[in-house]
């Protein structure tokens, strides 16, 4: 096993599915001569040349239109929003057509699509560079979102994802191309929607995915200094959801807690709570607490940012309390 | 061109013409549904325009989309079967009127939001051009599309990157009831075009050959230059802008002497008067396509509703 920075991890899939398959290209804003913004793309131009590392103007409807197009006549684009925040510039085409143009015209047209976004607060980038509006776009059938909180699974999770023959928005965490995690050497893919447990423990489920899950794991480290052992369930796809791993954590702990980055109100978490509710109300022992952003647009200022956003020690005071 | 070629744009003219009188009649009957815009009137803009192309060249366009289907070799059973939502219309009655499509004759949609195809056929040429064809991806949309961003995102990107795009702009004067002058800066809108420095072009699109000429023309251009070519076809359409529309928007006598220039009477006078046929070889077309209309009908009304369990089928490839 190597260890290798979240970056890394992305930055091989893509060379890895490239050198693997011709019909593969990048493109997006600064993806190439500039080598990437977040500098996962960085030597591509080099090694690929500009028909496969394609920068493109800052048009998101050029972007992921023409993705789209390219990907219906049979190529496997990768095409990169710079922010997820500027998704939503392109938002007919990620959620009203991508996930519509198989379905709709009786599957005649496959998509074999990826968006990379990279989401997140904590950057003190702002209000509107700085969301996780990861629960919106899972809301959309036709569409997969993925959302990794490990190298390994980034890495695994993407190749996947572009050996998909439909659309996949992939979510990356701007604050953690950094976190370095082992990633078996070689060849080797990692199965879109399935959810994973990534910790295991005893007392008390916390479900989670990429930036909870760092937090998550840290939360559950100090928790156990504590005697109390937490099993963590790492989504990694939002959709489709595997809620399997989920269900039969909760079935042994009766208790859980969800932490999301995204906003409380209609999030991944009330999904996740409803969902056990459903299929395992006769587990439950105490109220789901659900741990999410605060409900503000995010300030720039890095006291009031870090208010808003979910913390390590919002986390270990839920577990405290649905334990209590 | 010659003489069978010309007898048969006049055929697929007047099949439309019928197809859509008959698609009216069983939308007032409430065997249609959701929304419904006919072609009438603009036959000519796509019977001329895709005679002009390459079997491989492809095809998108917006909501009204039955007269291109038909144009691109659909079958008129399957476009009224669609219609009517039923498992043998090509989208498997999953689309309806604004979605039709079929890949193995190269038409590629039948696109609802208006403007949203554009980025997409821009997409269908970046493709091309990274497999190393020279195919032309043919694009048509209205002139209220130009208004809206995806337009320009998709025009810059395909002269930026020499993208093989013919972009049409079938100018039937309305974006619904909006004129052309309420509604855009420019109303000359090949003038849109030359803001991206790309070539452009005007043509009548109430003239079947005229089209074809210019289409022609143009397509070459596209594929000998690798550039994209913007061509504006001037028409109007005689009915509303789909079936709910009350029409205040215009007058009669505005309609009606549109109706003077209809593009099937035109076609109709210039192959008699250059005697490529006669009176009683357009009238047996027109019986031909008559039968052929009814006939679609009863296959279309004796189609099997879609399964329930389609329902759950092509939301995924994988």
């Amino acid at each position: 096993m190597a260890k290798i920075t979240m970056r890394e991890a992305i930055s091989q899939a893509l060379m890895e599915e490239m050198d693997r398959d011709p019909a593969v290209f990048i493109m997006g804003e600064e993806v190439g001569v500039w080598g990437g913004t977040y500098a996962v793309t960085k030597g591509f131009y080099d090694k690929y040349g500009a028909m496969r590392v394609k920068d493109t103007p800052i048009a998101e409807n050029a972007i992921i239109g023409g993705a789209i197009g390219a990907a219906m006549v049979g190529q496997r684009p990768v095409a990169e929003l710079m922010t997820i925040n500027f998704g939503f510039s392109a938002m007919d085409y990620i959620v009203n057509q991508a996930p519509k143009l198989h379905y709709m015209f009786g599957g005649q047209f496959t998509l074999p699509l990826v968006i990379r976004a990279v989401g997140g607060g904590g950057r003190q980038l702002g209000a509107t560079h700085s969301q996780t509006p990861d629960a919106v776009f899972a809301h959309f059938p036709g569409l997969k979102v993925i959302s990794p909180g490990t190298p390994e699974d980034a890495k695994g999770l993407l190749k996947s994802a572009i050996r998909s023959n439909d659309p996949v928005l992939f979510i990356e965490h701007a604050t953690m191309y950094q976190v370095r995690g082992e990633v078996p050497e070689g060849e080797y893919t990692i199965p879109i929607g399935k959810s994973k447990v990534q910790r295991a423990g005893k007392d008390l489920t916390i479900v989670t995915y990429c930036k909870g899950l760092e937090l998550s794991m840290k939360a559950a480290d100090e928790l156990s200094k504590q005697g109390i052992e937490v099993e963590v369930v790492d989504l990694r796809t939002l959709r489709p959801l595997d809620m399997e791993p989920v269900i039969e954590s909760f079935k042994k702990t009766n208790r859980a807690v969800v932490v999301e980055e995204g906003w409380k109100s209609y999030g991944v978490g009330s999904e996740i709570v409803s969902r056990i509710y459903e299929e395992a109300f006769d587990y439950v022992d105490a109220p789901i607490i659900r741990v999410a952003q605060k409900e503000v647009p995010l300030p720039y200022n890095r006291t009031l940012e870090q208010a808003a956003l979910p913390q390590v020690a919002d986390i270990t005071a839920a577990v405290k309390e649905v334990l209590k | 061109m010659k003489k069978e070629q010309q007898l048969d744009l006049y055929r697929q003219m007047v099949l439309i013409r019928r197809l859509e009188e008959r698609g009216a009649e069983l939308y007032q009957q409430g065997k249609i549904g959701g929304f419904m815009h006919l072609y009438i009137g603009q036959e000519a803009v796509s019977t001329g325009l895709i005679a002009a192309r390459e079997p491989r060249d492809r095809v998108i366009t917006a909501y009204r989309d039955h007269g291109v289907a038909l144009n691109c070799g659909i079958s008129a059973n399957e476009v009224m079967a669609e219609l009517l939502g039923k498992a043998t219309g090509m989208s498997k009655g999953k689309g309806g009127s604004m979605h039709m499509a079929d890949t193995s004759k190269n038409m590629w949609g039948g696109h609802a939001i208006v403007g949203g195809h554009l980025p997409i056929a821009s997409g269908f040429a970046i493709g091309d051009q990274y497999a190393g064809n020279d195919n032309v991806t043919i694009c048509m949309f209205g002139e209220g599309a130009t208004n809206i961003g995806y337009f320009h995102e998709a025009l810059n990107i395909a002269k930026t990157w020499n993208l093989r795009v013919l972009w049409v702009c079938e100018n039937n004067q309305y974006g619904m009831g909006t004129t052309v002058e309420r509604a855009s800066a420019v109303t000359d809108i090949r003038q849109k075009a030359e803001g991206y420095g790309m070539k452009n072009g005007q043509v009548d699109g109430m003239d079947v050959m005229k089209v074809y000429d210019a289409a022609k023309e143009a397509l070459e251009f596209v594929r000998k230059n690798s550039q994209p070519y913007l061509l504006e076809i001037d028409t109007y359409r005689f009915r509303g802008h789909s079936m709910g529309d009350p029409e205040r928007y215009r007058k009669q006598e505005e309609v009606k002497k549109w109706q003077e220039n209809d593009p099937i009477g035109i076609f109709n006078k210039q192959l008699l008067d250059k005697k490529i046929a006669t009176r009683k070889a357009l009238d047996e077309i027109e019986a031909r396509v008559k039968e052929e209309v009814a006939k679609a009908v009863e296959f279309a009304e004796a189609s099997p509703e879609p399964a329930l369990e389609e329902l759950y089928t092509d939301i995924y490839a994988d």
